[in-house]
């Protein structure tokens, strides 16, 4: 096993929502799977196939009800005191008393850094999602993308090993989040960051990925693992490649075929 | 920012003069109305006795619009300026040094009451056990009456205006309790993920989170209990004895008021206009601590 060189070990997850009563839901079934440093790994399935689920769990937001999760040879509790998640959600999730630049400060406030070094990596951030100029404004001035773009900023300010998203773009209007694509895409480039995505686009998936995990429904169990052999970095022109056509028609195939396999 | 201009019309003039030409208008609708059911159903007007030298017999006689049940509006402008007691300063004088008095009561009972009523409110957000377990207490507090607590209280804190504030505290804590209480439970479930995603601490979740989510809602329990700690203060100095304040003034006039209602009606406008002071000035530090959060429209 290269378990202490993984970023992220999952060994044997279940999780049972409401175990022992009637309404009792098994969301993951015996999930294994390894997370190697500087990927970006794809979690895809259907809705309510337990992609979020799996991503609070690595985030020690969840507890699994059976089997382990280690984040870079550390149990997930410990990784989470070491400040070792940025995490993003589906809704910017900013808090609207505060300005943009304060916005991407919390982490650092919460973890003590000076008033200096927060200035200076929330400029830093700030120009990394190309929002430099909009540090006074507050979330209600600005578009849905931007405001993402923020909580990107914000998770990304205080340089976490490892970025967990659940459908950051899941809200935006197909523009807008291809431009996002292209704009995470150059920031995982330039940050070597270890992501861990959760989507239900397989374009976005197969765009994105080094590597994408298929889930099944119901109980959640992982269906495929699919390498992306698409060169990297990659620019819009892979969307017209053939190969990306095939892995995202591969990828549609197989989603079709286990929902089908549910009814 | 700016907003986008309204109507041409009414964007002209600002805000504020709008909402004060609003007010105006409405305290003008009311003495006309008041002087109009006078005009119809009062007493005989004398021309010695009203500033237009009207001479003037209402058809209908309708007891609660006599002069003693509601005297005319000019006659309440005069007795403010007549003295209260032979010799003695003129009325608005004594009003104005009574509403001082009245007031620093109910600051004292505002600060002492929306200090208790916050950290009722946060203890009950942070230990269910608590919330679960006092509620029903706190409720029914509120539920006994004021008039017969007052007196308890001044019996435990001797008659002075500490027992006042503490009165008024009584009435204004409990607002307070309730929307501190629902404000730091109104940060969605993402939110706290977030802070959790970063291990915050349940001390740092309390001042970075749910504090300041919390304002708005203590900002309108706060509106409430200032007006609520001035009724406070001045029920609570009838049974202390206070005589400087409101509530002994209000007493007194009472006690004379077939010799001149005129001074009681100018208590109750004085007593009131104390209540919206402190109403605005609540508004004011909100607009303050709350600047930006919003479009300035959505504040009001």
């Amino acid at each position: 096993m290269t378990e202490n060189n993984s970023a992220v070990s999952i060994r044997n997850v279940t999780k049972i929502f409401n175990q022992g009563r009637p309404n009792e839901v098994v969301a993951l079934e015996d999930i294994s799977l390894e997370i190697q440093p500087n990927e970006f790994v794809s979690l895809i399935g259907p809705s309510g196939c337990g992609k979020s689920t799996l991503l609070r769990i690595i985030a020690e937001l969840l507890q699994p009800t059976r089997g382990e999760v280690q984040v870079y040879g550390k149990t997930a509790h410990q990784a989470r005191l070491d400040q070792d998640y940025g995490f993003v959600f589906q809704s910017a999730t900013l808090y609207d008393w505060r300005t943009v630049a304060k916005n991407v400060q919390l982490p650092l406030e919460v973890m003590g850094f000076s008033r200096e070094q927060r200035k200076q990596r929330a400029s830093e951030m700030l120009k990394l999602v190309e929002l430099e100029g909009f540090e006074n404004h507050y979330p209600w001035q600005l578009s849905g993308g931007m405001q993402q773009r923020v909580s990107i900023a914000r998770a990304l300010s205080f340089n976490p090993k490892l970025l967990l998203m659940d459908e950051p773009f899941g809200a935006l209007d197909e523009m807008t989040r291809e431009r996002m694509n292209l704009e995470l895409q150059r920031i995982w480039d330039r940050t070597q960051t270890t992501i861990v995505f959760v989507t239900h686009s397989i374009p976005e998936a197969v765009f994105l990925s080094s590597r994408v995990v298929l889930l099944s429904p119901r109980p959640g169990r992982i269906t495929e693992i699919l390498d992306i052999d698409l060169p990297m970095p990659r620019a819009w022109e892979v969307r017209e490649d053939p190969h990306y056509f095939e892995l995202v028609n591969h990828l549609r195939d197989t989603l079709r075929a286990i929902e089908g396999g549910v009814q | 920012m700016t907003t986008a201009a309204s109507t041409p019309s009414a964007s002209r003039l600002p805000r504020s003069a709008r909402q004060l030409i609003a007010f105006l208008l409405i305290v003008l609708a009311i003495l006309v109305v008041w002087e109009g059911a006078k005009y119809l159903g009062g007493d005989p007007w004398r021309a010695d006795s009203n500033p237009f030298g009207i001479e003037h017999r209402p058809p209908f006689r309708v007891k609660v619009l006599s002069d003693l049940n509601l005297p005319h509006v000019w006659s309440i402008i005069e007795a403010f300026g007549n003295p209260a007691r032979r010799n003695g300063p003129p009325l608005v004088q004594i009003l104005f040094d009574a509403a001082v008095y009245t007031f620093r009561e109910a600051f004292a009972g505002f600060v002492i009451g929306g200090l208790l009523g916050f950290l009722l409110g946060a203890i009950f957000a942070h230990v269910r056990l608590f919330e679960r377990g006092c509620m029903p207490y706190v409720v029914a507090s509120q539920t006994v009456p004021i008039i017969a607590i007052a007196p308890m209280v001044i019996i435990w804190l001797k008659a002075g205006w500490i027992s006042v504030a503490v009165i008024s505290a009584y009435l204004t804590f409990f607002p307070v309790t309730i929307n501190t209480l629902r404000g730091l439970k109104s940060p969605d479930p993402t939110q706290l993920e977030l802070m959790h995603s970063f291990a915050a601490s349940t001390w740092t979740i309390m001042w970075k989170l749910r504090f300041p989510a919390a304002l708005p809602y203590i900002f309108t329990s706060l509106k409430v209990s200032a007006t609520t700690s001035v009724v406070g203060a001045i029920i609570g100095e009838l049974p202390s004895g206070i005589r400087q304040g409101l509530g002994g003034a209000i007493l007194n006039f009472n006690q004379y008021y077939i010799s001149g209602p005129g001074r009681l009606w100018a208590t109750i406008i004085v007593s009131a206009l104390v209540g919206i002071f402190f109403f605005i000035l609540v508004a004011l530090v909100e607009r303050l601590v709350l600047s930006g959060r919003y479009p300035k429209t959505e504040i009001s």
